[in-house]
């Protein structure tokens, strides 16, 4: 078991590596010179003019910049300092602000941490009752309701709903239900007790994280009730019957623990969709999660920011992947590590 | 060497049979079908010159004639240079307009921009004073060409590079394998965003990032399937009469292959779509001169009140993913022996068994 995981993280690693490889090529020969950007305006706004008697000073300038940015060296060696400093913990400086990367990741996390993880757990709270009534009575009214809603739901681009949501739930011409941007109330104050704190937050969260859940629990409860329905019809789950279990038991006991092995492996792919799908729902509800800042920073051309994400993506991608493998051999005994594939 | 068509073709007819079993599936096919004839005739559909001009004495056929300039056989004459038609028509004997007489791109200096939905404008004007419903054919147009172009992309490079890894396995099938399980880390939807936005906007090289970041799912398929397929008999009596790799695998094990790559290329198209329009609703990608479904949408997000900027696209998007996604199922159940057999005994719909539809940015 241990050699297995360590051969699979070894494998990660070269992956992400790879990929870093790729990320890291884009930005740097993407058109655009960084330093060009960063005299034009781009870094701390302010001194845009540049009058021509000091243009000699600006042309030194920049060369020095362009050293200190250790953009004159080859790319293998601009790779190589690169990596070096992310895994000594070192993500660069923002071309925007010249503040460290890490401390404006860090200040956005926790939100888009917040709302996946909610949006996650909704998820599964809504998908397996659905997916278990879904299978338990086939065919009737529920079923075929709940069969054509799910479709409905996972074609419905989020994008479009989140829009509609803001043009008719929040504020606007309409109804004034939900606020329209960010986690926080204009009147909001610090000394509102936790409750009223919280009851705010909630309710400045419910259209994004609706937006953000039900496409997946659509598309998990019709992936709970294929695999519901495949378990009912194995001779096991006859004996089960014949031996005079409860319907109960035999529901969700014998077929439900069964069939949970592809919900299992969805879990580790939802996880790579997250940082595309906060990019979209935080643009169009201005929350200041990680999505929104990497969509700010690919306009900004921040390279090193959208860097960061670009790998932090990636690694979560990754995680997911090992994630799912380990826990299906955790709830599958039938699969050894030994004999999967690496 | 035809001596499998017999069977594949009985094979495809049986396909076919059940497929037109699946409703959901026939009528999404035919809707397509409307799609695609509503994008071929968007020019005669919405066009801001009529179809039919008599003036001063003279006829013209402006839109066929637009054609005509477009492919370099024709050129305008003097005087219809620089002409504005709306002008011109005024003191026309004649004049025979598209039933929708804007184009998706002309700014209508009449009517004011953001208007809402009436009789001169079906769905209402956007905030240059465009023309939805002509910008939502000219959307049907782009749309429908992405979706086509960027799934053959895909299906290209997936066949490829799964039938070589499937074929020969060893350290072939080891190096495509490394290199899918790459593709399969990076966050397409975030890599996409990248490039879009820092090379210039092009609708071409979205059509190539999301043809050359989404074909892991079919090689993976084709992989699987030639390995599969590749032990048979058939192959290996194919192989001992002589034929080389790249005819056994192109006339032997790939038509053998290929059905599950067709449901994969149809959630493809669904998915391609869904991401064209992610960008344009974003912002990101496609120029600003170019209207699509997802550029519409996105100027309802900062005008909150032109609620028909949101509604029209956005449920053109959803009817365009949505009957992807059902012909995508319909095939998938048509090709499931399991699947196939109740169908056709009962004649009716089976529940669909989903795998893999177009989930959005995964």
């Amino acid at each position: 078991m241990l050699s297995y995981l360590v051969q699979r993280i070894v494998l990660l690693a070269a992956t992400f590596l790879a990929i870093t490889v790729i990320g890291f090529t884009i930005t740097r020969l993407a058109p655009g010179d960084p330093v060009e950007l960063y005299f034009s305006g781009g870094l701390a706004g302010g001194d845009t003019g540049v009058s021509t008697d000091r243009l000699k000073n600006v042309e030194r300038a920049k060369e020095a910049l362009r050293k200190q940015l250790g953009l004159d060296r080859p790319l293998y060696v601009q790779y190589g300092i690169w990596l070096g400093d992310i895994l000594t913990g070192d993500l660069g400086t923002s071309f925007k602000d010249g503040r460290p990367v890490w401390d404006k990741i860090l200040e956005r996390l926790p939100l888009t941490i917040t709302l996946n993880a909610m949006s996650i757990l909704l998820t599964f709270a809504i998908a397996i009752p659905l997916g278990i009534l879904s299978a338990v009575r086939t065919g009737s009214l529920a079923d075929q309701v709940t069969t054509v809603g799910a479709f409905m739901l996972y074609s419905l681009p989020s994008f479009w709903v989140g829009t509609l949501i803001i043009i008719f739930l929040c504020g606007g011409d309409y109804f004034a239900w939900f606020p329209s941007a960010g986690v926080r109330s204009i009147d909001f104050d610090p000394s509102w007790p936790w409750y009223q704190r919280l009851g705010d937050y909630l309710h400045h969260l419910a259209a994004p994280l609706f937006v953000t859940t039900y496409g997946t629990f659509a598309y998990l409860s019709r992936v709970l009730r294929a695999s519901m329905l495949e378990v009912k019809s194995q001779d096991y789950i006859r004996t089960a019957r014949a031996k005079g279990l409860p319907e109960r038991t035999v529901i969700l006991k014998h077929v439900l623990r069964n069939s949970i092995i592809p919900i299992v492996t969805n879990i580790g792919l939802l996880l790579p969709a997250l940082i595309g799908g906060s990019v979209i729902i935080e643009t169009i509800f201005s929350l200041p999660g990680l999505g929104y800042l990497g969509y700010e920073s690919i306009l900004q051309r921040d390279y090193p920011t959208v860097l960061a994400i670009f790998s932090a993506g990636s690694a979560l991608a990754l995680i997911g992947i090992l994630i799912s493998d380990l826990l299906l051999v955790a709830v599958d005994p039938r699969i050894s590590f030994a004999s999967r594939p690496a | 060497m035809s001596a499998r068509a017999p069977q594949s073709q009985r094979y495809g007819a049986r396909v076919w049979r059940t497929f037109r079993h699946t409703q959901r599936a026939i009528v999404s096919l035919y809707i397509v079908g409307v799609l695609a004839v509503l994008a071929l005739s968007a020019d005669f559909i919405a066009n801001d010159k009529p179809h039919y001009l008599s003036v001063r004495g003279e006829s013209y056929f402006p839109v066929l004639l637009e054609y005509g300039v477009g492919l370099g056989v024709r050129s305008w004459p003097a005087e219809l240079r620089n002409v504005d038609f709306y002008e011109l028509a005024r003191e026309a004997d004649t004049a025979i307009w598209p039933p929708i007489p804007y184009s998706s791109t002309r700014v209508d200096i009449r009517s004011q921009p953001f208007k809402a939905p009436s009789s001169a404008h079906w769905l209402g004007t956007d905030h240059l004073g465009r023309d939805i419903a002509a910008g939502m054919l000219h959307g049907t147009r782009v749309s429908l060409t992405i979706g086509l172009v960027v799934v053959l992309i895909q299906a290209t490079i997936g066949i490829a590079l799964g039938a070589l890894a499937g074929f020969y396995g060893g350290w072939i099938d080891l190096v495509i394998s490394r290199f899918i399980e790459i593709m399969l880390g990076i966050p397409t939807f975030f890599l996409l965003l990248t490039v879009a936005a820092v090379f210039p906007p092009s609708i071409y090289l979205i059509m190539i990032i999301l043809g050359l970041t989404g074909w892991t799912g079919i090689a993976r398929y084709v992989r699987s399937e030639f390995l599969r397929v590749r032990a048979l008999d058939f192959v290996e009596a194919a192989r001992s009469l002589g034929g080389s790799d790249l005819r056994v695998m192109g006339r032997h094990v790939l038509p053998n292959s290929l059905a599950p790559v067709l449901v994969s290329m149809s959630f493809g198209v669904a998915s391609a779509i869904l991401s064209e329009s992610a960008l344009s609703f974003l912002g990101i990608g496609v120029p600003a001169h170019i209207v699509t479904w997802g550029s519409i949408l996105s100027a309802a997000r900062t005008n909150t009140f032109a609620w028909w900027l949101a509604v029209f696209p956005g449920a053109a998007i959803f009817l365009t993913v949505t009957v992807y996604n059902l012909i995508g199922d319909g095939l998938r159940d048509a090709l499931d022996p399991k699947t196939a057999l109740a169908l056709e005994a009962r004649g009716t719909e089976a529940a669909p068994v989903l795998q893999t539809p177009a989930v959005e940015t995964a």
